[in-house]
């Protein structure tokens, strides 16, 4: 399998994001909520507070590198949810047809119709702010497209030889869809979720922007730029440094997502003789 | 005399479609299979031939359960094998399998051959270890395989080792009867005669009956013991190999085999040679169609039947 550079340093900056979340408890030079103090705040960057502090004198590297946590969870458990309600709807759908399929179809319009970032706020409304409530949102917002994808690429695998020899093998509809379908849509599903996951990213930053994701005081990429803007003429690298973050991962998840792509296309791929 | 394996009796099926309109008002059925009826006997090969669309991978599919018929039984051994009564799939399996046309699809790329083979044996029941083992071993030895070679994957095999695969997948139930579904026309012609060799030693060895479909009629005479040749929907003719081949009676059928290409014609310096004997004039009748048009699909045909001309050679023709 040839990989380019564009998935390396997806790959890179998604292990970067990964590491810094596992690790923030260690290599966190502070703590990310208990150390404020105000004597020390709005100070630019210099070797004690790395990306320099925030209004109430919290260290901007150190809630990065918490912040990370948020964002990863967000983005791999909304894309968990995504990818199981997507491909449980769409699968069913493309191998059984008919009014189910209709159903489904419709409904898939319906949520590719509402813009997915205000049902993720009409939900927040609902459930409250908060990571759980976030997770739920970000998570019943964004499956019509693997919904979609599943049921496109059911369709084409139900017509594959493999497929009608196991029904007549006496194969049942959900052992079919499970070892004989499932297993050759992997690649594009595994694809949608990470591409998914820098949406998610962005979501949960904007949600938290907001005031509707995470609460104050604990740190999260989108919450940090809420509370930097007040202060963007004299404390800019509070908005800089978490603008950089929610950059960086959303490029490497999208980078890294197009990279499997490529590599898992089987037009990309070779036939061996 | 015993009953025939296989019997299908007037089958029609029948494809809604949309023929345009707002609304799909003007929806119309396409008579895809229009009243075909047949015999299969115990290890017998019998073949269906005619052009893509002539309803006979329609038919193949009825009588394996993918397709619902519209009209019309079909029996195994007596029993209803589609429609009311019909069995499930898993007691199908043990009837009728098939071979499909291309090896490149019909294999499971995420699956070994051994998990192939062993899926549907312990779906049907066998559980021990070993028996599964000592099956695939036998069956990969019968289509011409190693036993080492189970742990491998559909992209380390060749087309010709692909189809083979393919065709132990669908005698590892031990059906009785297996469809042929093109099953060489996929593959260089390098391989097809050690696939056709493989499916008459298994035919023989395991006493199956074939129900092949095919458009290489080449293929066809190789194997064949009866041919029936379809024309949009419908039975034209029918006969043993030999009337097929060698006195071809309806237009079609006619047309077909005079399609073959002749490696010796560049060598017969007469401009062409009258192939047939002449057509039998049956009083009072005519052939429904000569096979040089197409006929309406949504139309019901005219009124026919299949005349016996002689032996088990029929041919159909209508009231003129």
């Amino acid at each position: 399998m040839r990989l380019g550079f564009n998935f390396w340093l997806g790959a890179t900056l998604t292990a970067l994001v990964i590491l810094a979340g596992i690790l923030a408890q260690w290599i966190a030079p502070f703590d990310p909520v208990l150390d404020a103090d105000l004597m020390s705040s709005e100070l630019p960057p210099d070797a004690t507070f790395w990306f320099g502090t925030d209004g109430q004198g919290r260290d901007v590297y150190t809630r990065i590198l918490y912040g990370a946590q948020i964002s990863l969870t967000v983005g791999i458990v909304s894309q968990v949810i995504n990818s199981i309600i997507g491909v449980t709807l769409g699968m069913t759908a493309g191998y059984w047809g008919g009014w189910w399929d209709d159903l489904v179809n419709g409904l898939t319009n319906v949520m590719l119709a509402i813009p997915s970032l205000i049902f993720a706020l009409a939900v927040m409304a609902v459930l409250g702010p908060g990571l759980p409530s976030l997770l739920i949102a970000l998570g019943l917002t964004n499956w019509s497209w693997t919904c979609r994808i599943a049921r496109s690429s059911t369709l084409s695998l139900k017509s594959q030889g493999y497929v009608q020899a196991a029904q007549t093998l006496g194969y049942g509809d959900l052992r079919i869809m499970f070892t004989q379908v499932l297993p050759n849509m992997m690649g594009p599903i595994l694809v949608m979720a990470t591409l998914g996951m820098g949406s998610a990213v962005l979501s949960e930053a904007a949600l938290s922007f907001l005031g509707l994701g995470i609460q104050p005081p604990f740190p999260s990429w989108g919450s940090m730029l809420t509370d930097a803007r007040q202060l963007i003429q004299l404390a800019p690298w509070a908005a800089l440094f978490p603008g950089l973050a929610i950059f960086l991962s959303v490029l490497g998840f999208n980078l890294l997502g197009d990279g499997l792509r490529d590599s898992l296309d089987p037009h990309m791929r070779t036939r061996k003789p | 005399m015993t009953a025939p394996l296989l019997q299908v009796d007037d089958l029609h099926v029948r494809f809604p479609i949309s023929g345009g309109g707002l609304l799909g008002t003007g929806r119309r059925a396409l008579h895809a299979v229009n009243g075909i009826s047949f015999e299969l006997a115990k290890g017998e090969c019998l073949s269906i031939v005619g052009e893509s669309g002539c309803g006979k991978s329609t038919t193949a599919l009825s009588i394996l359960g993918l397709q619902e018929p519209s009209e019309g039984m079909i029996r195994f051994r007596g029993q209803p094998l589609a429609g009311p009564g019909a069995p499930g799939r898993m007691d199908r399996a043990k009837a009728v399998q098939m071979v499909f046309q291309d090896p490149y699809a019909s294999l499971n790329p995420r699956q070994s051959v051994r998990t192939s083979l062993a899926a549907p044996l312990r779906l049907h029941g066998i559980t021990a270890a070993s028996e599964i083992e000592g099956r695939i071993e036998a069956m990969l030895k019968n289509v011409g395989l190693t036993p080492e070679q189970a742990g491998r994957y559909p992209h380390e095999f060749s087309g010709g080792q692909r189809q083979r695969i393919g065709i132990a997948r669908a005698l590892i139930l031990e059906p009785e009867i297996v469809v042929l579904d093109e099953p060489v026309s996929a593959l260089d012609v390098s391989i097809r005669a050690q696939i056709i060799n493989l499916l008459l030693d298994l035919q023989e060895k395991l006493s199956l009956s074939y129900l092949m479909i095919s458009h290489d009629l080449s293929v066809v005479e190789h194997m064949s013991d009866r041919v029936l040749v379809m024309y949009f929907g419908e039975i034209v003719e029918e006969g043993g190999w030999r009337e097929i081949f060698e006195a071809p009676t309806h237009p079609y059928t006619r047309r077909l085999i005079a399609a073959i290409p002749d490696p010796d014609a560049a060598l017969n310096s007469a401009a062409k040679p009258d192939l047939y004997p002449t057509m039998p004039q049956l009083v009072g009748r005519s052939f429904v169609s000569d096979g040089s048009t197409a006929p309406d699909v949504f139309t019901a045909p005219a009124r026919s039947e299949l005349i016996e001309i002689g032996g088990n050679h029929r041919v159909r023709m209508a009231v003129a």
